[in-house]
């Protein structure tokens, strides 16, 4: 499986967690949509910081300052070169993905008008509804939704009735956390910007995946999370062309992000400091730019086409199972199945396979729409990641099998 | 006490067998409990000053967990309820449910038992 660079002992070798024992068995992790694991590279990057580089950035004249300041400002580079963004000011580095949208959404506050339209799809997570809502609540704008299909993808035709002189903005997921289907961003983005609306893509299950180009798919904003890329949690980065960061207002008000204070005005500064106001997860964003190098020595079109086989053979494992049922058939996937099997509850089966060691995510998977539309309470996700195995998948039928049993 | 997790669970998959079933008309929204992944249903009903409850669920497990919780509960006054002490969900290894994931509602289950106890006593 893979080619000759790919070699699975040797990359499972790098993960430390994956040789650790869950009640008593060996850990199957197969959560990857929620969290990925990390390699020894990036946990060996936090502590050499905290051991040898520890130093408040940007506002330092000692070595120790400059020196961070230095590996702070090369993951930002790094981030750039990953997204093929024209400058690295326009990647700005925040607390995750959630945080990057928030930070979008209000920076719109001011932009949106009551009677305007904004398009979210009714794939998303939560984290690209809710702060548009909230934005909506604000405004007087008014939320339209782009209707999925039965094999969980998004209705083109109908979105491009949505579209209209009064939309602003369009917000839609890369790939969906859910159900694992590639969205055809490029178009949405193209069409939206026939009617002069900004599209933010949520790449957070997209970035691990593939290799993304935000100025081949001329996004406005793209957002995204480290720990879903092998780094550490509590850093998310957000990519915003430089003419709309620069249009839209800071977030957050503090110390970094100005260019001058007085109490009778303050100037703020550009970008990308204007949108990282206080100290930053410095260690956690260096280590972030670690975990690039990591997977991208191992090549993101080795990872694509292993992750491939793999979930082409869970997919025809669990289609061998009776009155299973795989929700989001499309043709067009990241590794990611979400099924059910008979009328059995999710949670029971969930609680039963974590006995065997296995990780998976049940629930509604903060996509309550996507839940609503085949209306049911949720489901059991597998998403799987370069050092899941065959063998794992195996054990995870038979996981399955056993509960299938208890539960008759 | 088990010799191994199967025991454990088909146990518990067991005793939601004789789960003393919520009557249909008290499945309402109201009586749903928060905080559980799963949907479950919990009425009180004050018989000679001892509280009866009974329950239902979507999932098959969280039958068991309120099949336990019923009959160490129910049938009790309100005062013995409000006083009684959780650990015994240690002693018979149902610790991991007690943990603050919305994805077991075993602590919002038992909050909700003592908050029916402590109506009942204002009463």
């Amino acid at each position: 499986m893979g080619n000759n660079k790919f070699n699975i002992d040797l990359i499972r070798n790098d993960f430390p967690i994956l040789n650790s024992k869950v009640k008593g068995k060996q850990l199957i992790y197969l959560d990857n949509a929620a969290t990925t694991q990390t390699p020894k590279v990036v946990i060996d990057s936090i502590v050499s910081y905290y051991s040898n580089l520890n130093a408040n950035i940007h506002r330092g004249a000692h070595y120790l300052s400059q020196k961070a300041t230095e590996a702070y400002e090369d993951a930002r580079k790094k981030f750039q070169q990953q997204l093929n963004a024209k400058s690295s000011s326009e990647i700005i580095f925040t607390s995750g993905t959630t945080h990057s949208i928030n930070l979008v959404a209000n920076g719109f506050i001011d932009l949106l008008n009551k009677g305007d339209e904004i398009i979210v799809s009714h794939l998303e997570h939560h984290s690209n509804i809710v702060p548009w809502q909230m934005l909506c609540e604000k405004t007087g704008a008014i939320m339209r939704v782009i209707p999925m299909s039965e094999k969980g993808e998004l209705i083109f035709s109908e979105y491009e009735k949505l579209l209209s002189n009064k939309t602003k903005i369009v917000f839609v997921n890369h790939v969906s956390n859910a159900l694992g289907t590639i969205n055809p961003v490029k178009e949405i983005i193209s069409k939206a910007h026939e009617f002069g609306a900004a599209v933010l893509i949520d790449g957070a299950q997209a970035l691990p995946h593939f290799k993304v180009n935000v100025i081949d798919l001329d996004a406005d904003f793209y957002v995204g999370s480290a720990h879903k890329i092998y780094g550490p949690t509590g850093v998310g980065i957000l990519y915003g062309k430089e003419e709309w960061l620069t249009k839209i207002p800071p977030y957050q008000g503090g110390g970094e992000m100005i260019d001058e204070v007085t109490f009778e005005k303050t100037t703020y500064a550009k970008i990308p400091n204007k949108f990282e106001a206080g100290t930053p997860n410095i260690a956690g964003v260096i280590a972030s730019a670690v975990a690039l190098d990591y997977i991208n020595e191992i090549g993101l079109d080795n990872i694509a086409q292993y992750e491939k086989e793999l979930l082409d053979y869970a997919t025809q494992k669990l289609l061998e199972i009776d009155e299973i049922k795989i929700y989001g058939d499309s043709s067009n996937k990241t590794s990611v199945i979400s099924f059910n099997i008979g009328n059995l509850h999710h949670y029971d089966i969930g609680s039963i396979i974590d006995n065997e060691g296995i990780a998976v995510r049940t629930g509604h998977h903060c996509a309550q729409p996507i839940m609503d539309y085949f209306n049911i309470s949720g489901t059991i996700r597998i998403s799987l990641s370069f050092y899941n195995t065959i063998e794992e998948i195996d054990s995870l039928i038979n996981a399955i099998m056993i509960a299938k049993k208890m539960l008759s | 006490m088990f010799s191994d997790w199967t025991e454990k669970y088909e146990y518990i998959i067991d005793l939601g067998k004789s789960l003393p079933v919520i009557k249909t008309q008290y499945k309402t929204q109201e009586n749903i409990i928060r905080g559980c992944q799963s949907k479950v249903w919990l009425y009180a009903e004050n018989i000679d000053n001892k509280l009866i409850f009974t329950a239902d669920s979507d999932a098959i497990i969280t039958k068991g967990i309120i099949a336990i919780l019923i009959r160490t509960f129910s049938n009790q006054s309100a005062e013995e309820i409000i006083n009684a002490k959780t650990d015994f969900i240690e002693k018979i290894g149902l610790k991991e449910h007690l943990s603050q994931t919305r994805a077991n509602g075993l602590s919002s289950m038992i909050k909700q038992i003592k908050l029916y106890a402590v109506a009942y006593s204002n009463k």
